[in-house]
């Protein structure tokens, strides 16, 4: 074995295994940060080792022993220092090794599971849950998340320290909670995963390769946590809606960067694999009574999309209906807009336009670009073509994407002629 | 990245002879595992080549063949989609399946970004971008 390859093929092994390591170590030292340092050392073990032996058959259960050893061997060293101060020869309470032994042999899955909680509780910023959930759970370097999020290296590497630092301050309890209160502490995850991905999603081309792949890590972590709470729906749907979404990456910018809208795309690039694993997420959900969460019902929409082979055949209708059970679920003007869009498509620009109209006096829309372009879409539409242009000049005023301003000047300027 | 794992024919799945039930079960907790680490995107086992057939491409000349083929070490039996990290995670998890006399093949698949080496330089885009530059500006 070759040592650059062999350390590459024992990276690889540790990326596979690291988060289930981790997780086990965590359910023993209930400490994150010790946790981790643990892992990383049974990681130097192994990089010392298997270029020799060779890895082992079963390197995860070989890594957790190493581990397991280590945090022994820390567990002693740090009761001989605490007699040492106190210089009193307490018993050691050795009941809890043995504990310690049967521990690791527990449910793999509600490890992982307490694990992903823990890193995304809402005790940490929401910066800390995303740094922390992907150094521990996505296995990425902190140089990795660093580049993705293009902020400097010792920026990521202090938010994952006082994160840690936080979780074991503030004694946060490790059971994973049951019932409600599971739902309740998910919401919190599904927010870190689908931020992750937005993340990747909305950098363009030019972008380090990096960021794109936090799409990746996103999709990766909603897989894993689809199996690790296969009962609950809104899981179901966001790996729903991040599949679907997914799926348009190759059609949704052109050879410059630019951005093509969802109608204009080629639907010949959707990735169908994607697609087709989506509708089953989507299913799932339904199935599990969830068709009316957030992220199922936004799935349910993009599904509409994925599901026309034309953009002529878009079930329009279908799409207003379900932005308005958005709308009533999770109210928001933006959501509002889209229904408005919707219901255009649907029905008619007056029909959208009396709903965008209704939208201008929000204050919370105020300096939002996408207002006036829809209003300046609908405009023109109708054939009013003076107030079509202001609201399209009001547009690229407010928007801050070069390629956007400038199609929307084009757009204003087609109104005059 | 993906990879696509092609699993080659032997004498029993040419036969259309079923894996036993142990190397069923087996095969099926290594499928509930690549599905637990988020890696599976798709995978199926394919019927014996006899059920098939080959649409041989020459000269402008199509000419069907029908199956059983011969070269049963050449022919692929099933496949899987992963999504992975990198080639070498791609390896670790084939290293786990339990297959005992085989030999398994890992191929990269073609992605977006993967085109873009084509245009290394970024020049064909720009060119591409002055064009439209340019016709834009004479359309005013």
């Amino acid at each position: 074995m070759a040592a650059a390859g062999a350390h590459r093929e024992i990276e690889a092994v540790f990326r596979i295994e690291s988060a289930r390591l981790i997780a086990g170590l965590v359910r023993m030292v209930r400490d994150v940060g010790l946790a981790e340092e643990l892992a990383q050392d049974a990681l130097v073990v192994a990089l010392e080792r298997w270029p020799e032996s060779g890895v082992p058959d079963n390197p995860g259960a070989w890594l957790m022993a190493t581990a397991k050893h280590l945090a022994i061997d820390e567990l002693r060293r740090k009761r001989r220092l605490e007699r040492k101060h106190e210089e009193v020869g307490r018993e050691m309470d050795r009941s809890d090794e043995p504990d310690l032994a049967a521990a690791i042999d527990d449910d793999v899955g509600d490890d992982l599971l307490r694990l992903v909680l823990i890193s995304c509780h809402p005790i940490l910023s929401t910066e800390a849950r995303v740094a922390l959930t992907l150094r521990l759970l996505g296995g990425l370097t902190t140089v990795e998340i660093a580049r993705a999020f293009l902020v400097p290296e010792p920026t990521i590497a202090q938010r994952i320290v006082r994160a840690k630092r936080t979780l074991a301050e503030k004694r946060v309890p490790f059971e994973v909670p049951r019932g409600a209160e599971l739902a309740a502490r998910l919401s919190s995850v599904l927010e870190v995963i689908y931020l992750v991905f937005n993340e990747g999603y909305s950098a363009t081309a030019g972008d380090d390769w990096m960021r794109p792949a936090l799409c990746e890590d996103a999709l990766r972590l909603g897989r894993i946590l689809a199996e690790l709470v296969p009962e609950e729906p809104e899981v179901h749907g966001l790996v729903a809606l991040m599949e679907i979404q997914a799926s348009r990456s190759a059609a949704r910018l052109g050879p410059s960067g630019e951005p093509i809208l969802l109608l204009e795309q080629n639907r010949a690039r959707w990735d169908q694999i994607l697609i087709r694993r989506g509708l089953a997420a989507l299913e799932r959900a339904e199935a599990l009574g969830g068709a009316q969460g957030p992220y199922a019902l936004q799935a349910a929409i993009a599904a509409c999309h994925a599901r026309a082979r034309t953009a002529a055949e878009t079930d329009w209708a279908r799409i207003a209906a379900l932005y308005q059970t958005l709308a009533e679920v999770l109210p928001s003007p933006v959501v509002e807009l889209n229904r408005a869009v919707a219901v255009a498509m649907a029905s008619g620009p007056a029909a959208g336009l009396e709903l965008a109209d209704a939208l201008t006096s929000e204050p919370s829309l105020e300096g939002y670009h996408l207002l006036p372009s829809v209003r300046g879409d609908l405009l023109a539409k109708l054939g009013r073509h003076h107030e079509a242009r202001k609201e399209f000049e009001r547009a690229a005023s407010l928007t801050r994407n070069e390629r956007e301003r400038k199609l929307l000047l084009d757009r204003a300027a087609a109104c005059a002629r | 990245m993906r990879f696509m794992v092609l699993v080659k024919a032997n004498k029993d799945s040419e036969a259309g002879v079923l894996p036993d039930a142990k190397i069923l079960t087996a095969m099926g907790k290594f499928n509930e595992e690549l599905v637990k680490a988020g890696v599976m995107l798709a995978g199926e086992g394919l019927h014996a080549s006899s059920k098939g057939a080959r649409v041989k491409f020459s000269g402008g000349k199509k000419t069907v063949i029908d199956g059983p083929f011969a070269e049963t070490k050449e022919l692929v039996a099933g496949f899987w989609l992963w999504q992975v990290k990198s080639r070498e995670e791609a390896i670790e998890w084939l290293k786990r399946a339990p297959f005992e006399d085989t030999e398994v093949e890992i191929r990269q698949v073609f992605e977006t970004a993967d085109f873009a080496p084509s245009d290394p330089t970024g020049e064909i885009r720009k060119s591409e971008q002055k064009l439209r530059e340019t016709v834009e500006s004479r359309k005013r």
